[in-house]
């Protein structure tokens, strides 16, 4: 049994993990950069130590120093949380030569993953539908022109080791792929240190869908439904909620199925989510798994009353799972919205002190807070300061106990994205379920007004 | 003469140009970077940079000038 838990991560799903350790009973350590010393996760772990500077490779990248720190405070078990060491297989490979357990999959599957062609590939082989396109990566421009045209444009060109966004561009004719090809092979290989591309068809008007599985080491294994997270800006997602608008449950049951399926074939074990393109047609097409928890977890806990970081550890710590599928409820609706510290019409990062805080607090709200009344949001890490969350008897419900939460919520002292956020919640077309990837774009103007 | 200014808070990333060079409008001559993104400024005239004010790893204000072009 876990006694002990280093969460090698910070912010939000650093108080998030630490939560539910109190709850089992488990001890919780904190690590924290300089930038981080005043952070709330920070007095809420029963123990903290400092990693190092403010930047990345000096802290929560630190794997030496996060090991370090593991066998001072006496740890028995890791929790990655997201981004960061979270799909770091060497890293898992090395919590296990620690005597640490690695709160998370088995290191081989992270690495198949992480690289999304040979998640495709394999993906394919257990029986998930793709995106038309290549299976493997592109020997060269040439090449990436005849398979253009053979499944015929617009095409999305993407680097096998892109994620959060980056490496990914719309190509809609030749002369605009032999144009960027290069550039964006190169700067692949400079931010992931991998310039492997894979093309593959664009589809249009997609809705992006994701399936939430658990499995224990017994090669059992259910899904806890789907997320919808369709609306995102900057190919990073803005607001998440569960059940999706436009699944029914024939197509929710098929991709359910077919994600369980396809992890009980490659021995997936502990949490994981597939990600789907769902086209018009309500056609779904298997993305990419990401092999942790998710930042959007929370509206799948709020309809299915499952603590999934308690799930993560007794998975991790051998327990077999305690319910079948059937026995996995689906009540409500749930609706998250990210809450980023950036200007909310150019998107462009807004570090700085925040000098007021208010929240509203109802029982259908749960905040997951990364920040205080007075926190200096660093420029060295992600936007993203807090996660809303409201749970509705439906959606409509749910959509306006979201609205009279932004209106309540203030940030003062940086700019963040709560303008945003209220005109989608308010916009027709995302109370009608029109939540496509492409919705702010098509609907909320560049000025700021909506349209 | 124009001035190259911030568009967010953030470290400079890159100076990718030096006092004296001759640059071109719209050419990058600055990367930002803050919170995972890098922010490219580019020259709003042709002209020489004639200073340039901060050096690579600084912290930056939006809005702060951050080179001078003449």
């Amino acid at each position: 049994m876990i006694k002990k838990i280093l969460i090698a991560n910070r912010g939000e799903i650093a108080s998030r993990i630490i939560r539910t350790c109190r709850k089992m009973g488990i001890a919780s350590v904190a690590v924290y950069s300089e930038a981080d010393k005043d952070a709330p996760y920070v007095s809420k772990a029963d123990e903290a130590f400092l990693l190092g500077g403010p930047r990345v490779n000096e802290s929560y990248l630190n794997a030496t120093k996060i090991f370090e720190i593991a066998k001072l405070a006496n740890c028995d078990a890791v929790h990655p949380g997201y981004g960061f060491l979270s799909e770091n297989a060497n890293f898992a490979r090395k919590c296990a030569k620690e005597d640490l357990i690695f709160i998370g999959p088995h290191p081989d599957l992270i690495e198949k993953m992480g690289n999304k062609v040979a998640a495709r590939q394999l993906m394919e082989l257990n029986g998930l539908p793709v995106v038309p396109g290549l299976s493997r990566p592109l020997v060269d421009s040439k090449e990436a022109v005849w398979e253009a045209e053979k499944i015929g444009y617009p095409v999305m060109l993407k680097a096998a080791a892109g994620g959060g966004g980056i490496g990914m561009q719309v190509v809609n004719d030749e002369v605009e792929l032999l144009k960027i090809y290069e550039g964006n092979q190169n700067r692949a290989l400079m931010f992931f240190g991998n310039g492997e591309m894979f093309i593959e068809k664009l589809i249009e008007k997609p809705r992006h869908i994701e399936i939430q599985v658990l499995a224990d080491t017994f090669g059992h294994s259910v899904y806890l439904w789907e997320r919808e997270c369709s609306i995102q800006r900057r190919h990073q997602k803005v607001f998440e909620e569960a059940p999706s608008p436009f699944l029914d449950n024939e197509t929710r049951e098929a991709m359910g199925n077919a994600a369980v399926k396809a992890i009980e074939t490659i021995g997936y074990y502990n949490a994981g989510t597939l990600e789907f393109l769902v086209d018009v047609d309500k056609n779904f097409y298997f993305l990419e798994m990401n092999t942790r928890l998710q930042v959007e977890h929370p509206v799948t806990e709020e309809i299915t009353g499952l603590d999934l970081v308690e799930q993560q550890i007794r998975i991790a710590q051998g327990e077999p799972l305690a319910f079948k599928q059937s026995e996995i409820h689906r009540d409500g609706h749930s609706i998250e919205v990210r809450i980023y510290a950036e200007d909310p019409v150019t998107f462009f990062p807004s570090p700085g002190k925040i000098t007021e805080l208010k929240v509203p607090q109802e029982e259908y709200i749960r905040h997951e807070l990364a920040v205080h009344d007075r926190s200096v949001v660093s420029h060295f890490y992600d936007p993203m300061i807090a996660k809303l969350i409201v749970k509705g008897s439906s959606r409509s419900q749910a959509i306006q106990r979201l609205v009279e939460a932004l209106d309540f919520y203030k940030v003062e002292g940086i700019k963040t994205n709560l303008p945003l956020l209220r005109q989608i919640a308010v916009h027709e077309k995302y109370k009608q379920g029109e939540t496509t990837t492409d919705f702010i774009e098509t609907y909320i103007k560049k000025n700021g007004t909506t349209i | 003469m124009s001035e190259v200014i911030a568009s967010m808070a953030g470290s400079v990333w890159k100076v990718v140009v030096s006092e004296g060079e001759n640059v071109s409008s719209g050419q990058e001559v600055i990367i930002l970077e803050s919170m995972k993104m890098e922010i490219p400024l580019a020259a709003g005239t042709s002209g020489k940079i004639k200073q340039i004010h901060i050096s690579e790893g600084d912290f930056v204000n939006e809005g702060d000038v951050l080179a001078i072009i003449e």
